[in-house]
């Protein structure tokens, strides 16, 4: 199939998971009604959730998850040797995700705590680009599948793509949900970046802010008016450290 | 403007009439905020039981009927070498009931620049045409300040408008359509007794309002104070989250992108609502933000609302329904930055 005369090119694609609950590799193959004509757009050469192919001829890398391990930083060190671009895809990907929270705990006693006397050894959690050079982050927990869509078309169409440039309030307006904040909730929609179409507060959950910092946060009037509306601080604290994205904004 | 008496039984048969035959959108209570004050939202409804005319404000505007924030412009259906468009106008008849003066008022102001101006919008004009607005009087709102911007009270924009006289409305006809309509019931003609009560449900509402914002000179007024540090002091609590320009019944600025299907078969063009507070509204191509602080983009955001709109429209574009003030997390909101401006010119 020809787009307006031209046919697109068809990229070479690997999927590759870290750290992580693989739930962002579970979205890429998600979403049934255009799933067909994704898979048609792309080359999958290297993805185990969906093919037993394992290529290593591949021009996009996705990579899923965070680094919390020695061998997965050479690991990926190879796969961004073999990669024209590379995609962190998630918010482990992208900022460490839910993994980051142990690097405020002293290593050993994370490690005893959650897997008991014989551990494997860890390191502090890093995201992708702590480790290796990336092309493009693609924020979310999971990533939105239709985000993903309109990536990899402009991927296709060797394109730049711009992620939008406002918090979730926009989107969460458009879709006429009552502000959480409003509710007496606390929400992180206005300082996180939107483009998810604000699928939390409009099924009555406050946003967690797992696609990170939307451009330009004001984060001192952010945490002003969460203290004014008399916000638990603690609360937000932990919240704002959930995925990683807001590392050092509260401690 | 003719005037009829309508009893509030026969008012309950005429929407339910209208219900028959075409959508009706309506004020209904959708929950409660913090503090316990019931939100509302402007939503279609099957019954009259739904329908809550007793309200006080709404969360959004009913702009969203005229101006969608999401819009299909075009759609493209792609061959291997030809593609075609197609556009779609026609929209199927609404009534929109239970609208303020204020919301009325915006609509009159988006009439101007999408209707009578130099690029009239062949959708907003069918939506506006195939809309038939019943307005209805109301208490003064928590923090509206429409009576100082004279949009508390309106003789047209509308096709019918109602103020409750308790067991019956006194009802003014703006339009042939609405005068049909009215046909419909049974009305009454307006006797004395019914004009005595019009003019004191009128005036009581009229003492009621306990927000004051003096706009006094205020196209001048900014002007003058374009470096105040007013604008500093509420620059710097802004979010740049837009929320402000979405409840606004005016604001219509809006950005286009193309979507384009998985299979590359078909497209859009979509219109998305924006926002003047948005980080990358005044970024053009090549880079360049001509507003990248908070500060001036609020600023600019009042300017439109209170002096460039007025320059060409000759009113400002704010209707004084404070909706961008209960909607602001940080608080930012006309009444107060108004007042502090022209205390600035007192000092």
């Amino acid at each position: 199939m020809k787009y307006l005369g031209i046919a697109p090119a068809r990229p070479k694609i690997g999927v590759f998971d870290f750290t992580g609950c693989e739930g962002c590799e579970l979205q890429l193959a998600n979403k049934e009604e255009t799933l067909g004509p994704f898979l048609d757009a792309i080359d999958i050469v290297n993805f185990r959730e969906v093919t037993t192919a394992q290529g290593d001829d591949y021009d996009i890398a996705l990579i899923d998850g965070c680094i919390s391990r020695g061998d997965e930083i050479e690991r990926l060190k190879k796969i961004r040797q073999n990669a024209k671009v590379l995609v962190a895809v998630g918010s482990c990907a992208s900022f460490g995700g839910v993994n980051r929270m142990k690097n405020v705990l002293d290593l050993a006693e994370a490690n005893t705590e959650v897997y008991g006397k014989e551990f494997k050894e860890t390191l502090y959690t890093r995201s992708i680009k702590e480790a290796v050079k990336v092309d493009l982050e693609i924020p979310g927990c999971p990533v939105s599948k239709a985000e993903v869509e309109r990536i990899v078309q402009h991927l296709v169409w060797n394109v730049a793509f711009q992620f939008p440039n406002y918090p979730v309030c926009l989107e969460c307006k458009q879709r006429f949900s009552t502000c959480r904040m409003e509710m007496g909730e606390l929400c992180l929609g206005s300082i996180t970046r939107g483009g998810c179409n604000a699928p939390c507060p409009a099924g009555g959950l406050g946003c967690w802010g797992c696609r990170g910092p939307a451009p330009a946060p004001n984060y001192k009037e952010f945490l002003a008016l969460a203290e004014r509306k008399g916000m638990d601080m603690q609360l937000l604290a932990e919240r704002l450290n959930f995925f990683g994205g807001f590392e050092g904004v509260l401690k | 403007m003719l005037f009829k008496i309508l009893y509030k039984d026969d008012f309950r048969t005429l929407i339910e009439t209208a219900m028959k035959s075409v959508e009706v959108v309506a004020p209904k209570k959708v929950g409660s905020n913090a503090r316990g004050k019931p939100i509302h939202h402007y939503l279609p409804v099957t019954s009259f039981e739904e329908i809550d005319l007793s309200y006080e404000t709404t969360e959004y505007s009913a702009k969203t009927y005229f101006i969608p924030y999401l819009e299909n412009l075009a759609n493209y259906r792609f061959g291997d070498e030809d593609w075609e468009k197609e556009i779609q106008y026609r929209f199927e008849p609404r009534m929109i009931l239970g609208l303020h003066a204020c919301d009325i008022s915006g609509l009159l102001r988006l009439d101007k620049v999408l209707i009578h101006d130099k690029f009239p919008s062949p959708y907003y004009i069918a939506r506006r045409k195939n809309t038939l607005i019943v307005g209805i009087d109301h208490e003064p709102c928590e923090g509206g300040f429409c009576h100082a911007l004279g949009t508390n009270v309106v003789s047209h924009g509308f096709d019918l408008f109602l103020t409750d006289l308790g067991d019956r409305y006194f009802t003014a006809i703006d339009s042939d359509r609405g005068y049909i309509l009215l046909n419909k019931v049974l009305t009454h003609d307006v006797k004395e007794k019914d004009t005595k009560d019009y003019l004191d449900a009128r005036r009581r509402i009229s003492d009621a309002y306990t927000t004051h914002v003096n706009v006094h000179n205020l196209p001048n007024l900014l002007d003058i104070e374009f470096e105040s540090d007013v604008w500093k002091k509420w620059g710097a609590k802004c979010l740049s989250c837009g929320s402000c320009a979405q409840v606004c019944p005016t604001c219509y600025c809006y950005g286009v992108s193309e979507r384009v299907s998985m299979d590359w078969a078909s497209g859009a063009k979509v219109k998305q609502l924006y926002s003047c507070n948005l980080v990358d509204f005044a970024q053009v191509a090549g880079g360049h933000n001509f507003r990248p602080e908070a500060t001036t983009r609020l600023k600019y955001r009042y300017y439109h609302q209170h002096r460039g709109f007025v320059e060409i429209y000759d009113e400002p574009k704010c209707v004084g329904c404070n909706r961008c003030g209960r909607t602001c997390l940080a608080g930012i909101n006309p009444p107060d930055i108004i007042g502090e401006l022209q205390a600035e010119v007192r000092k």
